[in-house]
Order: structure tokens, then sequence, then C-alpha cells
């Protein structure tokens, strides 16, 4: 298993925001954690990530810990995430957002003398070619519509070259079309490039669309965990969704 | 900045002795000193979006130090100047190690602590520093005594600098800071340490206005506690807001027009302090951007559009809460 949690717990006060979740993530599947609004979805994210501190239990990435290890150095370690609300380099261009990720990767950061402008050219366009933000590399990033944002931010990630990528919301706020987009980008991401994909998600059309694992959380813990024909007829989640067409 | 203008700039810097009077030329030498010490704070707060009121400490560090080697030790310029930037990187070192672990306003708070620290030890140690007194006869070798000279030592001193802070800022390093400077969270999440980079461009920084410091003793001939004051921290930042802190050149713009207005306002009048303020005022109502802001905006002299860098730093620093 690429990714495992074992009685992951964080509470905020009397909030018990993530409750003992042990989640396993397989490699080569796009995998979706759902949830309604509360249910602990980003704050699972943010633990893992090592955004939030656990505050018990443990998280093990290829068997190795990585529990309450500084974001920085989790990223390090190939699991890296995307922000749900367009979280980029404002004053950079497209082009400088990606290579400012690769630079990282690559070990160059601390180099205080040579011009960064052209350094890892082709690795970053190739990475702005697989999201089709090549044409607008010189754009500042400030400038770009939310969909546009949104896959740069995938692109941010990206040039982390990651093994799994964590994917809050990311077709959060987009239209239908860029909506099918990023949905088939992300399949794309898992086929060819054999990235592993944990995202959460609103929009049940995408998730039951593309994911080939679902995990339902509810007030912090698991509710459901499976393959999508048999979470979709989990009566459990049928009763948290009721009302909503699964 | 187009490059027609730097050239205009560079040879009228050269020429400067020749065709002007000393005082000028005196001027002009406290003018470059103010643009390294300005452009030195400026790699904090523009390039690592970190806004630090005691910068003026690093710069008295410099001075008292090259000062104190030069006439108590009779150590020769050069080595006291080397001296002078290394005790300003290692002063740097032990403050910003503590001041990095701060963000925002506390960040700028501590700083101004340290930099107040300092300046009641320069002004109390009287057996070290001469207290009030300050350090008197700092004499430079020979050959730099005279202003001219002393010009084209500052002019060569300070123009390789702000090539190696350009480099710098160009550099894969640069680029990291100003990732942090737009959003910490996202740089962390590149994999990047932000308290480490933020360190060494305090260090760097630090190490740069000791430089302009240790530049400023044997200019001045003398040294005063005044120089690690929080006034002389002030310098830099309303230089640099003047100028145009979005803008490589604006710092340098900005301590031209500062240097050069306080001289000229100190000739008339005794409240040349008040004359100040309304420049500044004037400059911050105004000319958000500072003034090579506006010109590079109006004119197009240079081709980034330019950013006002006190929206940007209070953005960045709400990014770091978001999520």
């Amino acid at each position: 298993m690429l990714l495992r949690t074992r009685a992951l717990t964080k509470a905020f006060g009397s909030l018990r925001a993530v409750d003992g979740v042990d989640l396993v993530v397989e490699p080569g599947r796009l995998h979706a954690i759902i949830g309604p609004n509360g249910a602990g979805k980003s704050t699972f994210f943010n633990v893992v990530t090592g955004f939030f501190t656990a505050d018990s239990g443990s998280v093990l990435f290829k068997d190795q810990e990585i529990t309450r290890l500084p974001p920085h150095v989790i990223s390090r370690r190939g699991v890296v995430r995307a922000f749900q609300r367009g979280t980029v380099f404002q004053t950079f261009t497209v082009f400088e957002n990606v290579q400012a990720a690769l630079l990282s990767r690559k070990g160059r950061t601390w180099n205080v003398f040579a011009l960064a402008s052209g350094m890892l050219r082709s690795e970053t366009l190739r990475i702005l070619d697989t999201l089709g933000l090549a044409d607008q590399a010189d754009v500042r990033a400030g400038h770009l519509s939310h969909g546009d944002l949104k896959r740069l931010e995938i692109g941010i990630a990206l040039g982390m070259e990651p093994e799994l990528l964590l994917l809050d919301e990311p077709t959060a706020g987009m239209s239908p079309e860029e909506t099918a987009a990023q949905a088939a980008l992300m399949e794309r991401l898992v086929r060819e490039q054999g990235l592993n994909i944990l995202f959460t998600e609103h929009d049940m059309d995408v998730v039951f669309g593309i994911a080939k694992w679902i995990t339902v959380l509810h007030q912090g813990r698991i509710i459901a965990d499976g393959k999508p024909q048999d979470v979709r007829r989990d009566r459990h989640v049928q009763a948290v969704y009721l009302g909503e067409e699964l | 900045m187009k490059r027609w203008v730097l050239i205009v700039v560079g040879v009228v810097a050269l020429v400067l002795p020749y065709v002007t009077e000393p005082i000028v030329v005196h001027t002009a030498i406290e003018i470059l000193i103010m643009a390294l010490f300005a452009m030195s704070f400026n790699l904090l707060f523009d390039g690592a979006g970190l806004l630090t009121f005691g910068h003026g400490c690093y710069f008295g560090v410099g001075a008292y130090t090259a000062a104190l080697l030069m006439v108590e030790m009779r150590m020769p310029m050069f080595p006291a100047m080397v001296c002078a930037m290394v005790m300003g990187g290692l002063t740097s070192l032990v403050f910003g190690y503590f001041c990095v672990r701060l963000t925002g306003v506390y960040f700028s708070i501590l700083t101004l602590a340290f930099a107040q620290l300092m300046f009641s030890v320069f002004q109390q140690a009287y057996t070290i520093t001469g207290g009030d007194l300050g350090i008197l006869d700092i004499q430079p070798p020979a050959f730099l005594v005279e202003v001219n000279a002393y010009y084209y030592f500052t002019l060569l001193v300070v123009g390789v600098s702000i090539w190696l802070l350009w480099r710098i800022m160009q550099s894969p390093f640069g680029r990291t800071l100003h990732a942090s400077r737009d959003s910490v969270v996202r740089t962390q999440f590149i994999g990047i340490n932000v308290r480490r980079y933020r360190l060494a461009a305090f260090v760097v920084a630090g190490v740069f206005a000791s430089l302009a410091g240790g530049l400023f003793a044997p200019f001045n001939r003398a040294v005063a506690p005044f120089l690690v004051s929080w006034v002389k921290s002030s310098d830099p930042v309303l230089m640099t807001l003047l100028g145009g802190s979005a803008t490589f050149w604006g710092p340098v713009v900005g301590a031209a027009v500062f240097t050069t207005l306080h001289e000229v306002a100190i000739g008339y009048t005794t409240y040349w302090l008040l004359l100040m303020g309304g420049i500044l005022l004037f400059g911050v109502l105004f000319l958000p951007g500072g003034i090579l802001g506006f010109l590079e905006e109006r004119l197009h002299v240079g081709a980034a559009a330019p950013r006002t860098r006190m929206t940007e730093a209070s953005g960045a620093s709400s990014n770091a809460r978001a999520d």
C-alpha cells in the first residue's frame, strides 16, 4: 500500500474533526474522499500533509512514518498537495510558478548566483504542456481565470514530481466544461504518468465518473470505503446524503 | 529599467568629480552608501516580504566595527571593512535566528527590539564605544583621504555590491524568497523550509548593511550611537518606499532623492524634518508604487507592471493564515 493512516485523530477543542481514521490508499487508484460539509475531508488532508499536527494516530507513506513531519519534508518525500483556492505565486508568471517547484525538487534553491530564468526550461514546459497551459506560460498568475488557476495549482504540485498527489476539491467553482477537462486531466495523469491521486470532491458526477475507490467520511469517521458501486448502494451513505442522488 | 538609462546614470557617476564641486561629490558618496543600505533592506522587504524596523543595527555594527578596529587596533581600512561585514553577518545571524521565528508585524517589532538593545549597548559601553561621544578621528588610508578618491572607491564597492544583490535576486535562491513572499504556505508545500531561507536572506541583508556602515565610518571620520538608532533604521524604509520597493533600482532612486533633499533643505530651514515628512506623505498618497514605480507605469521605462509592495506584503501574511 502507498499511504496508510492508523487511528488518525485531530480535534479542535471539543470538535473531533478527524476521529480515528484508518485509511489505506493502494497504488494506481484514483481515490476519492467524499462526505458532507464538515465531514473532516480538508482537515484530514491538512493532517496528512503536515499542515496540522495530528493529536494521535499515525500516517505511513510507503511504510515510512511521516506523522508530524513538517510540510516541506513531507512534500519532499513524495506526498504533494494542491490547494482548494488557487494558492499560487501571484507575482510569478505561469512558467515561473511551475519552475519554482522544479527548482526546489532538483535541489537548486541554495544557488545564489546563477540566473534562474533559463533553468529547467524543458522540464517546466513539459508540465505546462500536460496541463494545456503552455500558451499562457508568460501570463502573470494574478491575471489567470479561476479554472486556469486551479490547473496551475496542479502544475506546481507536479513540479515536485510527486508519487501521491492530494487534490482538495480540484473542480470547485469550475464551469461544467472546465470540470470535465479537469476530470479528464486527473485520469490522464494516473493512466499516462503512473501518478497516484487522492482527492476530495463535492461533485458526485466527477467522483463516480473517475474514482476507482471511494472513502466516505462523516463527522470525522469513515462510514464507507470501497468500490464506487458498493459505496453507492451503502445504506449508511444514502442516509448521510439523504435527498442527494448517488 | 531600460539599458540607456543605466548607461547615462553610469556615465554621469563616472565623470561627476570632474564636472561638479567637492560638496556635490561628498553628497554623492553619501547617496551611494545609503543606496547600498536601502538595497540591502529591500532584499528583505521586496525580496522576502519581511519588513524590518531594525536594519540600522547592522549598519551601526559595521560602522562601529570598522571604526574601533581602525582607531583602537590601528588596523588598515580594507581588513577592517571585511571584519565589519563579518561582525554584521554574525550579529544578523544571532538576531535573525530569533526574528524569523515570527511573522508579520511581530517580526518587525522583534527586529526593532534587537536594534534598540544594540543601541543601548553602544550608547552605554563608554569604555569601548565612547558612549554618546562616539569614536572620532577615523582616518582612511592616505590615497583615499581626498574626496574624489573616496568617491571612486565607494562607487566601485557599491557598484559591485549592487550587481551581487541583483544576481542574488535573479538566482534560484532569490526566486525562492520571492515565492515565500507571495505565499508562505505554498512555498512550504514545494518542499522549502521557509525559515532557513528567511534567515539566509536576513544574514545577506545584514552583511551588505554592515558593509555600507563600514564605508560610512571612514567617510564620515566619526561614528556615534545615532547610527544604530531607530531613526537610522527608518532611513532605508522611507528611501525604499519613496523610490519604489517593487523595482530593483527603487531604493537607489529613493536614497538619491532623500539624501539630496536632506542636503538642500537643511541649508534653508531648521524645519527640514517637516519638509521631508511632507514629501514622504505626498509620495505615499500619490505615488503608491514609489517614484520609479510611477515612472515605469507612466513612461513605460521598464517592462514589468508596477506592483505596490505594501498591499502584497499584507496579502502574503493573510495567505499564511489561509487554509
